[in-house]
Protein backbone atom coordinates (compact mmCIF):
# COMPACT_ATOMS: atom_id res chain seq x y z
CA UNK A 1 0.00 0.00 0.00
CA UNK A 2 1.31 3.59 -0.86
CA UNK A 3 1.41 5.89 1.83
CA UNK A 4 0.42 9.46 1.00
CA UNK A 5 3.29 11.87 2.86
CA UNK A 6 2.33 15.23 3.11
CA UNK A 7 5.24 17.28 3.35
CA UNK A 8 4.92 19.87 5.73
CA UNK A 9 6.56 23.14 4.93
CA UNK A 10 8.29 25.10 7.58
CA UNK A 11 8.97 29.04 6.46
CA UNK A 12 11.28 29.38 9.74
CA UNK A 13 11.01 32.97 9.08
CA UNK A 14 7.19 33.15 8.50
CA UNK A 15 6.39 30.95 11.43
CA UNK A 16 9.16 33.51 13.66
CA UNK A 17 7.58 36.68 12.14
CA UNK A 18 3.81 35.20 13.11
CA UNK A 19 5.01 34.33 16.52
CA UNK A 20 6.42 37.78 17.52
CA UNK A 21 3.28 39.11 15.97
CA UNK A 22 1.27 37.27 18.63
CA UNK A 23 4.25 38.18 21.30
CA UNK A 24 3.58 42.00 19.99
CA UNK A 25 -0.32 41.90 20.21
CA UNK A 26 -0.65 39.72 23.81
CA UNK A 27 2.40 42.31 25.04
CA UNK A 28 -0.16 44.89 24.44
CA UNK A 29 -3.57 43.21 25.71
CA UNK A 30 -1.18 42.83 28.97
CA UNK A 31 0.14 46.31 29.33
CA UNK A 32 -3.45 47.60 28.38
CA UNK A 33 -4.95 45.17 31.19
CA UNK A 34 -1.76 46.15 34.17
CA UNK A 35 -2.79 49.97 33.35
CA UNK A 36 -6.18 50.32 33.99
CA UNK A 37 -6.49 50.56 38.26
CA UNK A 38 -9.34 49.08 39.58
CA UNK A 39 -10.31 51.08 42.60
CA UNK A 40 -12.94 48.40 43.75
CA UNK A 41 -16.52 48.78 43.01
CA UNK A 42 -18.27 52.18 44.99
CA UNK A 43 -19.63 50.45 48.36
CA UNK A 44 -22.50 52.54 47.09
CA UNK A 45 -22.93 50.49 43.28
CA UNK A 46 -25.14 48.15 44.60
CA UNK A 47 -27.77 49.98 45.95
CA UNK A 48 -27.34 52.21 42.75
CA UNK A 49 -27.40 49.43 40.91
CA UNK A 50 -30.36 49.07 42.58
CA UNK A 51 -32.11 52.15 42.25
CA UNK A 52 -31.30 52.44 38.44
CA UNK A 53 -33.34 49.07 37.61
CA UNK A 54 -35.93 50.45 39.88
CA UNK A 55 -35.90 53.71 37.79
CA UNK A 56 -36.12 51.41 34.24
CA UNK A 57 -38.84 49.39 35.74
CA UNK A 58 -40.79 52.39 36.87
CA UNK A 59 -40.15 55.02 34.46
CA UNK A 60 -41.55 58.30 34.86
CA UNK A 61 -44.31 58.58 32.69
CA UNK A 62 -45.58 62.38 33.32
CA UNK A 63 -42.30 63.69 31.52
CA UNK A 64 -43.36 61.20 28.73
CA UNK A 65 -47.03 63.01 28.85
CA UNK A 66 -45.34 66.41 28.94
CA UNK A 67 -46.37 68.31 25.89
CA UNK A 68 -44.85 71.50 26.83
CA UNK A 69 -41.07 72.31 25.61
CA UNK A 70 -39.53 71.00 28.62
CA UNK A 71 -41.19 67.58 27.68
CA UNK A 72 -39.82 64.54 26.52
CA UNK A 73 -41.92 64.46 23.20
CA UNK A 74 -40.28 68.04 22.45
CA UNK A 75 -36.99 66.84 22.98
CA UNK A 76 -36.83 63.55 20.99
CA UNK A 77 -38.45 65.75 18.20
CA UNK A 78 -35.78 68.43 18.48
CA UNK A 79 -33.51 65.15 18.39
CA UNK A 80 -34.91 63.64 15.34
CA UNK A 81 -34.82 67.62 13.95
CA UNK A 82 -30.72 67.80 14.29
CA UNK A 83 -30.58 64.65 12.69
CA UNK A 84 -32.67 65.08 9.72
CA UNK A 85 -31.42 68.82 9.28
CA UNK A 86 -27.32 67.58 10.16
CA UNK A 87 -28.08 64.80 7.21
CA UNK A 88 -29.46 66.94 4.63
CA UNK A 89 -26.62 69.68 5.00
CA UNK A 90 -24.06 67.04 4.57
CA UNK A 91 -25.86 65.26 2.23
CA UNK A 92 -25.23 68.42 -0.16
CA UNK A 93 -22.19 69.48 1.29
CA UNK A 94 -20.89 66.02 0.38
CA UNK A 95 -21.02 66.10 -3.14
CA UNK A 96 -18.69 68.95 -4.12
CA UNK A 97 -16.16 66.45 -2.05
CA UNK A 98 -16.77 63.16 -3.38
CA UNK A 99 -16.57 64.48 -7.18
CA UNK A 100 -13.42 65.78 -6.02
CA UNK A 101 -12.56 62.53 -4.72
CA UNK A 102 -13.57 60.69 -7.65
CA UNK A 103 -11.11 59.35 -10.03
CA UNK A 104 -12.98 59.42 -13.17
CA UNK A 105 -14.27 63.01 -12.40
CA UNK A 106 -10.73 64.83 -11.89
CA UNK A 107 -8.50 62.49 -12.62
CA UNK A 108 -6.36 60.17 -10.06
CA UNK A 109 -3.95 62.63 -8.85
CA UNK A 110 -6.83 65.04 -7.58
CA UNK A 111 -8.57 62.16 -6.57
CA UNK A 112 -5.82 61.14 -4.11
CA UNK A 113 -6.17 64.38 -2.40
CA UNK A 114 -9.50 64.83 -2.36
CA UNK A 115 -9.81 60.92 -0.78
CA UNK A 116 -7.01 62.26 1.71
CA UNK A 117 -9.79 65.66 2.92
CA UNK A 118 -12.59 63.60 3.25
CA UNK A 119 -10.67 60.98 5.20
CA UNK A 120 -9.63 63.82 7.84
CA UNK A 121 -12.72 65.08 8.29
CA UNK A 122 -14.25 61.54 8.86
CA UNK A 123 -11.57 61.26 11.61
CA UNK A 124 -12.86 64.65 13.23
CA UNK A 125 -14.52 63.69 16.36
CA UNK A 126 -18.02 64.75 16.17
CA UNK A 127 -18.38 65.82 19.65
CA UNK A 128 -15.35 68.03 19.26
CA UNK A 129 -16.97 69.83 16.75
CA UNK A 130 -20.10 70.26 18.32
CA UNK A 131 -18.26 71.66 21.00
CA UNK A 132 -16.46 74.24 18.62
CA UNK A 133 -19.69 74.85 17.01
CA UNK A 134 -21.33 75.43 20.31
CA UNK A 135 -18.55 78.74 21.12
CA UNK A 136 -19.67 80.13 17.65
CA UNK A 137 -23.23 79.81 17.44
CA UNK A 138 -24.07 79.63 21.41
CA UNK A 139 -25.70 76.27 22.68
CA UNK A 140 -28.50 74.34 21.21
CA UNK A 141 -29.83 72.71 18.15
CA UNK A 142 -27.81 74.54 15.60
CA UNK A 143 -24.75 73.73 16.59
CA UNK A 144 -25.24 70.09 16.86
CA UNK A 145 -26.90 70.49 12.62
CA UNK A 146 -23.22 72.16 12.10
CA UNK A 147 -21.62 69.67 14.19
CA UNK A 148 -23.02 66.45 12.14
CA UNK A 149 -23.19 68.34 8.73
CA UNK A 150 -19.82 68.66 8.75
CA UNK A 151 -18.54 65.85 10.28
CA UNK A 152 -20.99 63.24 7.94
CA UNK A 153 -19.25 64.67 5.49
CA UNK A 154 -15.93 62.50 5.83
CA UNK A 155 -18.60 59.28 5.69
CA UNK A 156 -20.69 60.70 3.20
CA UNK A 157 -17.69 61.84 0.62
CA UNK A 158 -16.32 58.64 0.69
CA UNK A 159 -19.49 56.45 0.39
CA UNK A 160 -20.63 59.16 -2.33
CA UNK A 161 -17.23 58.94 -4.35
CA UNK A 162 -17.23 55.07 -4.46
CA UNK A 163 -20.80 55.18 -6.17
CA UNK A 164 -19.25 57.63 -8.54
CA UNK A 165 -16.23 55.61 -9.83
CA UNK A 166 -18.10 52.12 -10.25
CA UNK A 167 -20.72 54.28 -12.60
CA UNK A 168 -21.11 53.68 -15.78
CA UNK A 169 -18.92 55.95 -18.01
CA UNK A 170 -20.57 55.90 -21.34
CA UNK A 171 -23.36 57.94 -20.39
CA UNK A 172 -20.93 61.08 -19.27
CA UNK A 173 -18.91 60.09 -22.38
CA UNK A 174 -21.77 60.49 -24.90
CA UNK A 175 -22.58 63.50 -23.40
CA UNK A 176 -19.33 65.13 -23.67
CA UNK A 177 -18.82 64.22 -27.14
CA UNK A 178 -22.14 65.97 -27.97
CA UNK A 179 -20.54 69.18 -26.43
CA UNK A 180 -22.17 69.05 -23.00
CA UNK A 181 -20.47 71.29 -20.51
CA UNK A 182 -19.31 70.44 -17.30
CA UNK A 183 -22.54 71.15 -15.54
CA UNK A 184 -24.82 70.06 -18.22
CA UNK A 185 -22.26 66.24 -17.76
CA UNK A 186 -23.02 66.66 -13.76
CA UNK A 187 -26.53 67.04 -13.57
CA UNK A 188 -27.79 64.96 -16.65
CA UNK A 189 -25.05 62.09 -16.68
CA UNK A 190 -22.95 61.52 -12.92
CA UNK A 191 -26.13 62.15 -10.20
CA UNK A 192 -28.77 60.66 -12.03
CA UNK A 193 -26.91 57.66 -12.53
CA UNK A 194 -25.66 57.79 -8.87
CA UNK A 195 -28.85 59.30 -7.22
CA UNK A 196 -30.34 55.85 -6.20
CA UNK A 197 -27.16 54.92 -4.01
CA UNK A 198 -26.64 58.55 -2.84
CA UNK A 199 -29.81 58.33 -1.18
CA UNK A 200 -29.50 55.13 0.46
CA UNK A 201 -26.18 55.83 1.44
CA UNK A 202 -27.43 59.32 3.19
CA UNK A 203 -30.45 57.58 4.42
CA UNK A 204 -28.11 55.28 6.61
CA UNK A 205 -26.27 58.16 7.41
CA UNK A 206 -29.39 59.13 9.09
CA UNK A 207 -29.93 56.46 11.24
CA UNK A 208 -25.92 56.82 12.13
CA UNK A 209 -26.92 60.25 13.14
CA UNK A 210 -29.89 59.65 14.94
CA UNK A 211 -27.88 58.01 17.64
CA UNK A 212 -24.90 60.70 17.22
CA UNK A 213 -27.77 63.55 17.82
CA UNK A 214 -29.07 61.89 21.19
CA UNK A 215 -25.39 62.00 22.29
CA UNK A 216 -24.81 65.77 21.28
CA UNK A 217 -26.76 67.43 24.04
CA UNK A 218 -24.39 66.13 26.36
CA UNK A 219 -22.43 68.61 25.81
CA UNK A 220 -25.06 71.13 25.28
CA UNK A 221 -25.46 70.68 21.60
CA UNK A 222 -29.26 69.92 21.67
CA UNK A 223 -31.61 67.46 21.94
CA UNK A 224 -32.80 64.57 24.03
CA UNK A 225 -28.95 63.74 25.45
CA UNK A 226 -29.14 66.97 27.73
CA UNK A 227 -32.33 66.40 30.19
CA UNK A 228 -30.44 62.98 29.40
CA UNK A 229 -27.14 63.91 31.33
CA UNK A 230 -29.07 65.86 34.02
CA UNK A 231 -31.58 63.09 34.97
CA UNK A 232 -27.77 60.59 35.04
CA UNK A 233 -26.04 63.30 37.18
CA UNK A 234 -28.67 64.04 39.71
CA UNK A 235 -29.05 60.05 39.94
CA UNK A 236 -32.99 60.83 38.70
CA UNK A 237 -33.52 57.42 37.63
CA UNK A 238 -37.00 56.92 36.67
CA UNK A 239 -36.69 60.08 34.27
CA UNK A 240 -33.55 58.61 32.84
CA UNK A 241 -34.89 55.28 32.53
CA UNK A 242 -38.18 57.09 30.38
CA UNK A 243 -35.63 59.02 28.28
CA UNK A 244 -33.49 55.70 27.66
CA UNK A 245 -36.36 53.71 26.76
CA UNK A 246 -37.82 56.12 24.34
CA UNK A 247 -34.48 56.81 22.93
CA UNK A 248 -34.33 53.06 22.09
CA UNK A 249 -37.77 52.98 21.03
CA UNK A 250 -37.59 55.25 18.57
CA UNK A 251 -33.91 54.82 17.15
CA UNK A 252 -35.38 51.27 16.35
CA UNK A 253 -38.55 52.58 14.77
CA UNK A 254 -36.24 54.92 12.64
CA UNK A 255 -33.81 52.29 12.07
CA UNK A 256 -36.78 49.47 10.17
CA UNK A 257 -38.15 52.39 8.39
CA UNK A 258 -35.52 53.83 6.85
CA UNK A 259 -33.98 50.20 6.49
CA UNK A 260 -37.37 49.35 4.62
CA UNK A 261 -36.93 52.99 1.93
CA UNK A 262 -33.24 51.71 1.59
CA UNK A 263 -34.23 48.38 -0.09
CA UNK A 264 -36.80 49.92 -2.41
CA UNK A 265 -33.85 52.39 -2.98
CA UNK A 266 -31.31 50.09 -4.67
CA UNK B 1 -51.42 52.53 -50.64
CA UNK B 2 -50.14 54.73 -47.61
CA UNK B 3 -49.97 53.09 -44.24
CA UNK B 4 -51.24 54.68 -41.55
CA UNK B 5 -49.09 56.54 -39.32
CA UNK B 6 -48.65 54.17 -36.20
CA UNK B 7 -48.39 55.88 -33.17
CA UNK B 8 -45.88 55.02 -30.07
CA UNK B 9 -47.62 55.93 -27.21
CA UNK B 10 -45.44 55.76 -24.32
CA UNK B 11 -47.29 55.73 -21.04
CA UNK B 12 -46.40 58.58 -18.89
CA UNK B 13 -44.88 57.54 -15.15
CA UNK B 14 -47.44 58.79 -12.92
CA UNK B 15 -45.92 62.22 -12.01
CA UNK B 16 -48.57 62.98 -8.65
CA UNK B 17 -46.77 60.21 -6.45
CA UNK B 18 -43.29 61.57 -7.77
CA UNK B 19 -44.66 65.35 -6.63
CA UNK B 20 -46.26 64.37 -3.58
CA UNK B 21 -43.00 62.11 -2.44
CA UNK B 22 -40.52 65.29 -2.95
CA UNK B 23 -43.27 67.92 -1.58
CA UNK B 24 -43.09 65.59 1.80
CA UNK B 25 -39.04 65.11 2.21
CA UNK B 26 -39.50 69.00 1.33
CA UNK B 27 -41.46 69.20 4.24
CA UNK B 28 -39.76 67.03 6.27
CA UNK B 29 -36.50 68.91 6.31
CA UNK B 30 -37.78 72.48 6.22
CA UNK B 31 -39.77 71.25 9.49
CA UNK B 32 -37.07 69.79 11.11
CA UNK B 33 -34.59 72.97 10.08
CA UNK B 34 -37.84 75.23 12.02
CA UNK B 35 -37.74 72.80 15.15
CA UNK B 36 -34.26 73.03 15.51
CA UNK B 37 -34.32 76.76 15.11
CA UNK B 38 -31.21 76.62 12.51
CA UNK B 39 -31.05 79.63 10.77
CA UNK B 40 -28.14 79.96 8.57
CA UNK B 41 -27.54 83.72 8.39
CA UNK B 42 -27.06 83.43 12.46
CA UNK B 43 -24.02 80.80 11.31
CA UNK B 44 -22.78 83.01 8.37
CA UNK B 45 -23.44 86.61 11.25
CA UNK B 46 -20.95 84.41 13.54
CA UNK B 47 -18.17 83.04 11.25
CA UNK B 48 -15.77 85.51 12.01
CA UNK B 49 -16.60 84.25 16.01
CA UNK B 50 -15.51 80.70 14.65
CA UNK B 51 -12.56 81.66 13.10
CA UNK B 52 -10.71 83.63 15.73
CA UNK B 53 -11.56 80.36 18.60
CA UNK B 54 -9.89 78.49 15.48
CA UNK B 55 -7.40 80.70 15.44
CA UNK B 56 -6.74 80.18 19.24
CA UNK B 57 -6.98 76.76 18.90
CA UNK B 58 -4.36 75.70 16.18
CA UNK B 59 -2.26 79.08 15.43
CA UNK B 60 0.68 79.31 17.00
CA UNK B 61 0.49 75.08 17.90
CA UNK B 62 1.22 74.90 21.85
CA UNK B 63 3.80 72.45 21.26
CA UNK B 64 4.80 72.38 25.07
CA UNK B 65 1.93 70.94 26.39
CA UNK B 66 2.62 67.11 24.12
CA UNK B 67 4.35 66.08 27.25
CA UNK B 68 0.76 66.16 29.23
CA UNK B 69 -1.24 64.97 26.97
CA UNK B 70 0.75 62.11 26.77
CA UNK B 71 -0.10 60.21 29.81
CA UNK B 72 -3.82 60.55 29.64
CA UNK B 73 -3.69 59.49 25.57
CA UNK B 74 -2.32 55.69 26.97
CA UNK B 75 -4.51 55.39 29.23
CA UNK B 76 -7.02 55.96 26.52
CA UNK B 77 -5.72 53.32 24.49
CA UNK B 78 -5.43 51.55 27.56
CA UNK B 79 -9.48 51.51 27.78
CA UNK B 80 -9.84 50.82 24.23
CA UNK B 81 -7.62 47.67 24.27
CA UNK B 82 -9.22 46.24 27.62
CA UNK B 83 -12.86 47.39 26.61
CA UNK B 84 -12.48 45.89 22.98
CA UNK B 85 -10.72 42.32 24.44
CA UNK B 86 -13.47 42.24 27.44
CA UNK B 87 -16.01 42.74 25.03
CA UNK B 88 -15.18 40.78 22.24
CA UNK B 89 -14.47 37.40 24.16
CA UNK B 90 -17.82 37.74 25.55
CA UNK B 91 -19.37 38.84 22.22
CA UNK B 92 -18.13 35.34 20.84
CA UNK B 93 -20.03 32.71 23.14
CA UNK B 94 -23.25 34.86 22.18
CA UNK B 95 -22.35 34.93 19.05
CA UNK B 96 -22.95 31.67 18.35
CA UNK B 97 -26.03 30.95 20.48
CA UNK B 98 -27.53 33.99 18.85
CA UNK B 99 -26.80 32.13 15.21
CA UNK B 100 -30.04 30.97 13.94
CA UNK B 101 -27.75 28.17 12.42
CA UNK B 102 -26.58 26.69 15.01
CA UNK B 103 -29.13 26.47 17.93
CA UNK B 104 -32.04 26.36 15.34
CA UNK B 105 -34.54 26.64 18.35
CA UNK B 106 -36.20 30.21 18.07
CA UNK B 107 -36.48 30.93 22.09
CA UNK B 108 -33.22 31.45 22.32
CA UNK B 109 -31.45 33.23 19.45
CA UNK B 110 -35.08 35.72 19.21
CA UNK B 111 -34.95 37.01 22.93
CA UNK B 112 -30.49 37.34 22.71
CA UNK B 113 -30.89 39.30 19.90
CA UNK B 114 -33.53 41.61 21.34
CA UNK B 115 -30.94 42.57 24.28
CA UNK B 116 -28.46 42.62 21.51
CA UNK B 117 -29.66 45.39 19.88
CA UNK B 118 -30.61 47.30 22.67
CA UNK B 119 -27.34 47.00 23.21
CA UNK B 120 -26.44 48.69 20.41
CA UNK B 121 -29.06 51.30 19.98
CA UNK B 122 -27.42 52.78 23.56
CA UNK B 123 -24.39 55.34 22.24
CA UNK B 124 -21.38 54.94 24.22
CA UNK B 125 -21.54 58.22 25.13
CA UNK B 126 -25.06 57.29 27.47
CA UNK B 127 -23.55 53.87 28.72
CA UNK B 128 -20.37 55.94 30.29
CA UNK B 129 -22.30 58.38 32.38
CA UNK B 130 -24.54 55.78 33.13
CA UNK B 131 -21.44 53.88 34.41
CA UNK B 132 -19.39 56.62 36.03
CA UNK B 133 -23.26 57.48 38.43
CA UNK B 134 -22.64 53.84 39.21
CA UNK B 135 -19.05 52.73 39.81
CA UNK B 136 -17.59 56.71 40.24
CA UNK B 137 -15.53 58.27 37.95
CA UNK B 138 -12.64 57.04 36.33
CA UNK B 139 -10.87 54.81 33.48
CA UNK B 140 -12.73 52.07 35.06
CA UNK B 141 -16.70 53.15 34.08
CA UNK B 142 -14.73 54.03 30.57
CA UNK B 143 -13.90 50.36 30.06
CA UNK B 144 -16.96 48.73 31.49
CA UNK B 145 -19.17 50.95 28.74
CA UNK B 146 -16.47 50.04 26.09
CA UNK B 147 -16.67 46.51 26.55
CA UNK B 148 -20.77 46.61 26.41
CA UNK B 149 -20.48 48.48 23.61
CA UNK B 150 -18.14 46.41 22.04
CA UNK B 151 -20.15 43.34 22.89
CA UNK B 152 -22.88 44.71 21.14
CA UNK B 153 -21.30 45.36 17.85
CA UNK B 154 -19.19 42.51 17.96
CA UNK B 155 -21.64 39.89 18.91
CA UNK B 156 -24.00 41.26 15.67
CA UNK B 157 -21.59 41.45 13.06
CA UNK B 158 -20.63 37.90 14.29
CA UNK B 159 -23.95 36.07 14.42
CA UNK B 160 -24.66 37.67 10.55
CA UNK B 161 -21.64 35.70 9.44
CA UNK B 162 -22.06 32.70 11.27
CA UNK B 163 -25.30 32.54 9.36
CA UNK B 164 -23.66 33.32 6.20
CA UNK B 165 -21.18 30.43 6.55
CA UNK B 166 -20.41 27.72 3.87
CA UNK B 167 -23.27 25.26 5.41
CA UNK B 168 -22.08 22.18 3.79
CA UNK B 169 -18.70 21.76 5.96
CA UNK B 170 -21.47 21.33 8.71
CA UNK B 171 -23.63 18.53 7.23
CA UNK B 172 -20.57 17.22 6.25
CA UNK B 173 -19.53 16.56 9.88
CA UNK B 174 -23.04 15.76 10.94
CA UNK B 175 -23.35 12.72 8.56
CA UNK B 176 -20.22 11.59 9.87
CA UNK B 177 -22.07 11.92 13.36
CA UNK B 178 -20.34 15.02 14.93
CA UNK B 179 -21.29 16.47 18.21
CA UNK B 180 -22.34 20.31 18.23
CA UNK B 181 -18.86 20.97 19.70
CA UNK B 182 -17.28 19.15 16.94
CA UNK B 183 -19.43 21.11 14.48
CA UNK B 184 -18.44 24.37 16.44
CA UNK B 185 -14.88 23.58 16.59
CA UNK B 186 -14.22 22.36 13.02
CA UNK B 187 -16.71 23.69 10.72
CA UNK B 188 -18.06 27.26 12.19
CA UNK B 189 -14.67 28.36 14.18
CA UNK B 190 -12.15 28.45 10.83
CA UNK B 191 -14.75 29.76 8.64
CA UNK B 192 -15.65 32.66 11.05
CA UNK B 193 -12.21 33.22 12.53
CA UNK B 194 -10.56 35.67 10.42
CA UNK B 195 -13.62 37.86 10.19
CA UNK B 196 -14.41 37.79 14.05
CA UNK B 197 -10.83 39.21 14.39
CA UNK B 198 -11.35 41.88 11.76
CA UNK B 199 -14.65 42.90 13.55
CA UNK B 200 -12.36 43.16 16.67
CA UNK B 201 -10.39 44.90 15.01
CA UNK B 202 -12.99 47.41 13.76
CA UNK B 203 -14.07 47.47 17.31
CA UNK B 204 -10.68 48.85 18.34
CA UNK B 205 -10.55 51.40 15.74
CA UNK B 206 -14.24 52.71 17.01
CA UNK B 207 -13.28 51.81 20.63
CA UNK B 208 -10.22 54.50 20.38
CA UNK B 209 -12.02 57.39 19.33
CA UNK B 210 -14.91 56.24 21.24
CA UNK B 211 -12.27 56.35 24.28
CA UNK B 212 -11.35 59.52 23.31
CA UNK B 213 -14.80 61.84 24.35
CA UNK B 214 -15.51 59.19 27.12
CA UNK B 215 -13.55 61.18 29.27
CA UNK B 216 -16.04 64.38 28.93
CA UNK B 217 -18.48 62.48 31.10
CA UNK B 218 -15.89 61.36 33.71
CA UNK B 219 -14.91 58.21 32.22
CA UNK B 220 -11.03 58.84 32.02
CA UNK B 221 -8.70 59.15 29.55
CA UNK B 222 -8.14 62.34 27.45
CA UNK B 223 -11.15 63.66 27.14
CA UNK B 224 -11.02 64.78 30.91
CA UNK B 225 -8.01 67.18 30.24
CA UNK B 226 -10.01 68.25 27.37
CA UNK B 227 -13.31 68.98 29.31
CA UNK B 228 -10.65 70.57 32.09
CA UNK B 229 -9.49 72.45 29.33
CA UNK B 230 -12.51 73.82 28.10
CA UNK B 231 -13.61 74.52 31.16
CA UNK B 232 -10.99 77.06 31.73
CA UNK B 233 -11.34 78.10 28.12
CA UNK B 234 -7.78 77.29 27.05
CA UNK B 235 -8.50 77.10 23.55
CA UNK B 236 -4.55 76.76 22.77
CA UNK B 237 -4.38 73.44 24.58
CA UNK B 238 -7.58 72.19 23.63
CA UNK B 239 -6.24 72.41 20.08
CA UNK B 240 -3.03 71.00 20.65
CA UNK B 241 -4.87 68.04 22.77
CA UNK B 242 -7.40 67.76 19.17
CA UNK B 243 -3.85 67.60 17.07
CA UNK B 244 -2.15 64.95 19.15
CA UNK B 245 -5.59 62.52 19.66
CA UNK B 246 -5.91 62.99 15.95
CA UNK B 247 -2.75 61.78 14.71
CA UNK B 248 -2.72 58.94 17.23
CA UNK B 249 -6.47 58.01 15.87
CA UNK B 250 -4.83 57.98 12.43
CA UNK B 251 -1.48 56.04 13.16
CA UNK B 252 -3.94 53.34 14.90
CA UNK B 253 -6.43 53.30 12.34
CA UNK B 254 -3.93 52.80 9.70
CA UNK B 255 -2.35 49.55 11.60
CA UNK B 256 -5.64 48.16 12.08
CA UNK B 257 -6.81 48.60 8.62
CA UNK B 258 -3.91 47.12 6.63
CA UNK B 259 -3.90 44.22 9.23
CA UNK B 260 -7.96 43.70 8.75
CA UNK B 261 -7.40 43.96 4.69
CA UNK B 262 -5.01 40.59 5.32
CA UNK B 263 -6.81 39.05 7.62
CA UNK B 264 -10.13 38.69 5.46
Amino acid sequence: MEKIIIKKERNYLKMSLKALYYIVVFSLIIWGFKGIEYKGIMKTASSSINALLDGFIHPDLTYAKDLTIDGLPYAVLETIAIAISGTFVSAILAIPFALLASQNIVGVKVARVGKVIVTLIRSFPELILALMFISVVGPGAPAGILALGIHSIGMLGKLFSEAIESMDMGVKEALESCGGNYFEVLFRAVLPQVSPELLSYTLYRFEINMRAASTLGLVGAGGIGAPLIFAIRNRAWSRAGIIIIVLIVTVTIIDQISGRIRKRLV
Amino acid sequence: MIMPEERIIVPKPDRRKKIATIITVIVIIVGSGIIAHFNIIDVFRNLSKGVSILKRMFWPPDFTYIPNIVKPMLETIRMAIVGTCVGAIIALPIAVLAANNFIKTKWLHVPLRFILNIFRTIPALVLASLFVAVFGTGAFSGVVALSVFTFGLVSKLTYESIEAIDYGQVEALISLGANKLNILRYAIMPQILPQYLSYTLYGFEVNVRAAAVLGYVGAGGIGQLFEFNLAWRKFGKIGMIIIFSFCVVMIIDLVSSSIRKRLV
